[in-house]
């Protein structure tokens, strides 16, 4: 087995219009700069992204807004410092968006990975965003039904990877990256450096049945 | 009346953050609180973005860009860190593992309810982050605000009227010119920051502060 992909063109070449995309990352840390910028090569539209900001200046997510590729947000925290194209996108009406709290958007990313079919949460109960949603009481407290979120494509960073698409991080750049790995159909890890050897099954973080290709992207941006 | 400078307000809130316990501070102000915490107390920071073990701000040219706290700033790892995926984060959260969270908000109740995430405005994208999951699970809700807003209009009010964060979840409010319990009868008064009267203070609140 081999999942090395040689080059980020290759990795995002299978990437179609319409394709509902996690991608990885919290503020500057964890995100697939490489593979976001070879997908905005590629020029794939429509797309719906599931992350948690929606990117900051020229960088990241922010380059696909500015180039008018995303027709959805699902997002928890699309307004950060800097979020200039975004907020654009957004006050022209041109993106649709649906803000999830960031604890249920893990979750419904770790349900569809994890083959549960939807899961009872306190978060957001009595509020705007259970509105609409199916609600239980369970011992005196109140649960909002929420549903798994699948993904046909996951772009991830990682620190280290190996063949098999064993992947470990650095820092606090995991974040969204190991669950999203697992909900997607096709997860695509850009990596600091591929491991000739094989990575340590200790310090394994995400296992590689949940990564399809592992790319080497060695700039840490 | 007298308020109390941004740094002076971490301070205070810190004195009542015991030993021992695990806490997470919110994005913006609430985070200097950590600066302010009494020498001999050792109090463990989660991070949403993936870190319990938040340590001091690294010296100029010692910063990683891929170790950050959710406020974006660059940290280090305390002495026995570890660091987590977002899933795993939100169960420490959710789970009821975090003794303690200190929030911003833009609006308080009298029977605990918050506002924090949005406004009324349509134009003012919202943003929710980990705040809603703070909220339900962390069982001290300690808020840390200005008393009243920029125009002057009270925040501390009988119901909010922005959309809320969560229902009945706040234990204490720390503004610049009191602290106040959260009780079954509403507001209680624990103590007003110096060079303020009760009468004063009252005038700029909506709800009753009973004493």
């Amino acid at each position: 087995m081999d999942k090395r992909i040689l080059d980020l063109a290759t990795a995002v070449a299978r990437i179609h219009d319409g394709a509902q995309i996690m991608i990885g990352g919290f503020g500057s840390s964890g995100i697939p700069f490489g593979l976001i910028d070879a997908l905005l090569d590629h020029g794939a539209r429509e797309l719906t992204v599931i992350a948690n900001n929606a990117g900051a200046q020229e960088t990241g997510i922010a380059k696909l807004l500015k180039e008018e590729r995303i027709a959805k947000v699902i997002c928890s925290y699309p307004r950060s410092p800097g979020s200039i194209w975004f907020e654009r996108r957004y006050e022209a009406g041109e993106i649709e968006l649906e803000v999830v709290p960031q604890g249920t958007l893990a979750e419904r990313i770790r349900a569809a990975g994890a083959g549960i079919g939807g899961f009872l949460t306190p978060t957001a109960y009595g509020t705007l965003l259970a509105e609409g949603k199916e609600t239980r009481v369970i011992d005196g407290r109140g649960y909002v039904m929420e549903m798994p979120l699948h993904a046909d494509f996951a772009l991830l960073r990682a620190d280290r990877g190996d063949k098999w698409g064993n992947l470990c991080f650095h820092g606090t750049a995991r974040n969204f990256n190991p669950v999203m790995a697992s909900a997607a159909k096709y997860s695509i890890a850009e990596v600091r450096e591929i491991s000739d050897a094989p990575l340590d099954p200790e310090l394994v973080v995400t296992p590689g049945i949940f990564v399809q290709g592992v790319v080497e992207y060695g700039v840490r941006p | 009346m007298k308020s109390l400078s941004d740094s002076e307000l971490a301070a205070r809130v810190a004195q009542d953050i015991p030993d021992g316990s695990y806490v997470n501070l919110g994005i913006g102000k609430p985070t200097h609180v950590s600066g302010f915490v009494p020498e001999g107390r050792e109090v463990i920071y989660h991070s949403e973005n993936g870190i319990i073990g938040v340590g001091p701000t690294p010296a100029e040219g010692e910063e990683d860009v891929e170790l950050i706290d959710a406020s974006k700033r660059y940290i280090t790892a305390a002495p026995g860190a570890a660091y987590f995926e977002h899933a795993d984060s939100f169960a420490m959260m959710r789970g009821g593992h975090i003794d303690i969270a200190v929030l911003g908000a833009y609006q308080v109740a009298e029977n605990g309810d918050i506002a924090n995430w949005a406004t009324l405005d349509d134009k003012f994208p919202p943003a929710v982050g980990g705040a809603m999951d703070l909220v339900v699970g962390v069982p001290t809700i300690l808020v840390m605000m200005k008393h009243v807003n920029r125009d002057g209009s009270p925040k501390l009010l009988r119901s909010c009227s922005y959309p809320l964060t969560g229902l009945q979840v706040v234990s204490r409010v720390y503004t610049d010119l009191a602290v106040l319990d959260v009780t079954p009868d509403g507001f209680r008064l624990i103590e007003l920051m110096p060079g303020n009267t009760l009468d004063e203070v009252q005038a700029v609140t909506e709800a009753t502060i009973h004493t």
